[in-house]
């Protein structure tokens, strides 16, 4: 090989992409929803639920639509499950908010409005991030949470 | 350093043959500042002179002997007391006896071994120097002069590419290349990233070049990483099938070349860490070594590194013009 001063900069060969692989849908589309928060109950015994609307076209999840009902100590559920059996550093969930659960408040405490829209917004973040990390997809706890119709809080943990 | 004015004291001046045609390469001190030195090779021989200024005229100097040493050293920093010297040579210049007048002495170090390159670092630094002597009774005089060597090497014989394919099972597959694995310092490093699979959303992704110093042997080794460049490659979100050049030049990097096992006591190694980077800031990486070495100056005039681009440009076009009618 004779040597030259000039690098040789030219794009190595590659296979010609398929034009429906470019066009196509992507594989990745995950695409999670937390909305319509319902306050339901009385007096104290009162607790918000929000819809949590999930649409993927991933392989792992069995549903490519689903719907469900959760409460915000679901997700805390969840958060713990998540933090026990898999190696992930979890994010973090919108506060817990115990001083407006004390009485003598001027205001709605947790059933405030501003507060649910903040909190709703962070559940939404929250569960976002974690349903695309790909060893969060492997935890059976996952998807029990976003495509079972309620929790089984006595159910075995364990990898998809 | 002379007693209460008393005595006789010397300054000691080096100054080489050559010094007015040798090249000076740049390199970087223990702080962080740039200087020149003169520039050596393995082999070269190594001459000069040695000029004794006696301070106070008139009065003599007694000395133990003048001598003249060419010292090569790896100084690790955690360790400063022990200097390992790889090449050690001296060259008596003058017997013991006085000297009445200032003096020039000359020396010749014949095709000296200069087997590593210089190298400053995190912690170590391997140095070579001139070191002349005055030895007296009570306090010797004497003064060091560095200088800098380089290692060059010719084009490697054997130099094939890095390919390889890797991922996350059902998540992410792409398969690597960079075009080779032996890289001059100002050579360019040309590759591409292929995706066979996509299933997580990708923000962007980056190339980094990664320097490994590592000091100390068995238990006691100690590895300092630093990342000496980040280039970014891709801007978006891929798809399966699509293929991400890389083109990165070297040149514009702080690097030395990849030094393995310097006389037992250090390595600098050179990596590429291939970083993707998903929407939620998470990062998925694949490091590759790659062999650094100096290549030697050839010059060429302009207009002939011209003429050598532009033929392997039209070459490839017409072969792709023609692999473009053969398909039709």
């Amino acid at each position: 090989m004779s040597e030259a001063t000039v690098a040789d900069t030219r794009r190595l060969n590659s296979k010609p992409q398929d034009l429906t692989d470019a066009y196509g849908p992507p594989s990745n589309f995950l695409e999670i929803d937390v909305y319509d928060p319902q306050t339901i109950g009385v007096g104290r015994n009162r607790f918000t639920t929000y819809e949590v609307r999930m649409k993927t076209n991933l392989p792992i999840f069995k549903l490519k639509e689903s719907c469900v009902r959760r409460r915000y100590s679901d997700f805390e559920w969840l958060k713990n499950e998540l933090e026990r059996d898999s190696k992930i550093v979890v994010p973090p969930l919108p506060g817990k908010a115990l001083k407006r659960q004390l009485p003598f408040r001027g205001d709605e405490g947790i059933f405030e409005e501003s507060f649910i829209e903040e909190r709703r917004a962070g559940l939404e973040q929250f569960i976002n991030r974690i349903a695309g990390h790909p060893l969060a997809q492997n935890e059976r706890c996952l998807h029990m949470f976003l495509q079972e119709e309620s929790i089984d809080r006595n159910y075995i943990p364990g990898k998809v | 350093m002379s007693f209460f004015g008393f005595g006789q004291t010397a300054e000691i001046d080096i100054v080489l043959s050559d010094a007015e045609t040798r090249k000076k390469a740049e390199h970087k001190t223990e702080d962080g500042k740039k200087d020149k030195y003169f520039l050596f090779y393995d082999g070269e021989t190594v001459s000069g002179k040695v000029n004794v200024t006696l301070k106070t005229p008139g009065k003599r100097l007694e000395h133990n002997g003048i001598k003249i040493e060419f010292v090569g050293q790896i100084e690790l920093y955690y360790d400063r007391g022990n200097h390992h010297e790889f090449v050690s040579l001296v060259k008596d210049l003058a017997r013991p006896g006085e000297l009445s007048q200032s003096q020039t002495f000359d020396f010749e170090f014949t095709h000296v071994e200069k087997p590593y390159e210089s190298y400053t670092g995190q912690n170590v630094k391997l140095r070579y120097f001139l070191r002349a002597t005055i030895s007296r009774r009570l306090n010797d005089i004497s003064k060091e002069m560095d200088i800098v060597v380089q290692t060059l090497c010719t084009y490697p014989e054997v130099n094939s590419s890095i390919k390889m394919e890797v991922g996350i099972e059902d998540c992410l597959h792409i398969e690597f290349e960079y075009n080779k694995s032996k890289y001059h310092l100002r050579d360019v490093i040309v590759g591409k990233i292929y995706f066979l699979l996509v299933r997580i959303k990708i923000k962007h992704m980056e190339i980094d070049i990664i320097k490994r110093e590592t000091t100390g042997t068995g238990p006691s080794v100690y590895h300092e990483n630093d990342t000496i460049a980040k280039y970014e490659i891709m801007d978006g979100a891929p798809v399966r099938g699509e293929s991400i050049p890389i083109r990165l030049f070297l040149a514009g990097y702080e690097l030395t070349p990849t030094m393995r096992d310097i006389n037992k006591k250090f390595s600098v190694r050179y990596y590429l860490n291939l970083v993707l980077i998903d929407e939620e800031e998470r990062r998925y990486f694949k490091q590759q070594e790659i062999t650094l070495w100096r290549k030697g100056d050839i010059v060429r005039s302009m207009s002939q590194q011209a003429t050598i681009a532009t033929q392997r440009y039209e070459g490839s076009n017409s072969a792709s013009a023609q692999a473009k009618e053969e398909s039709n």
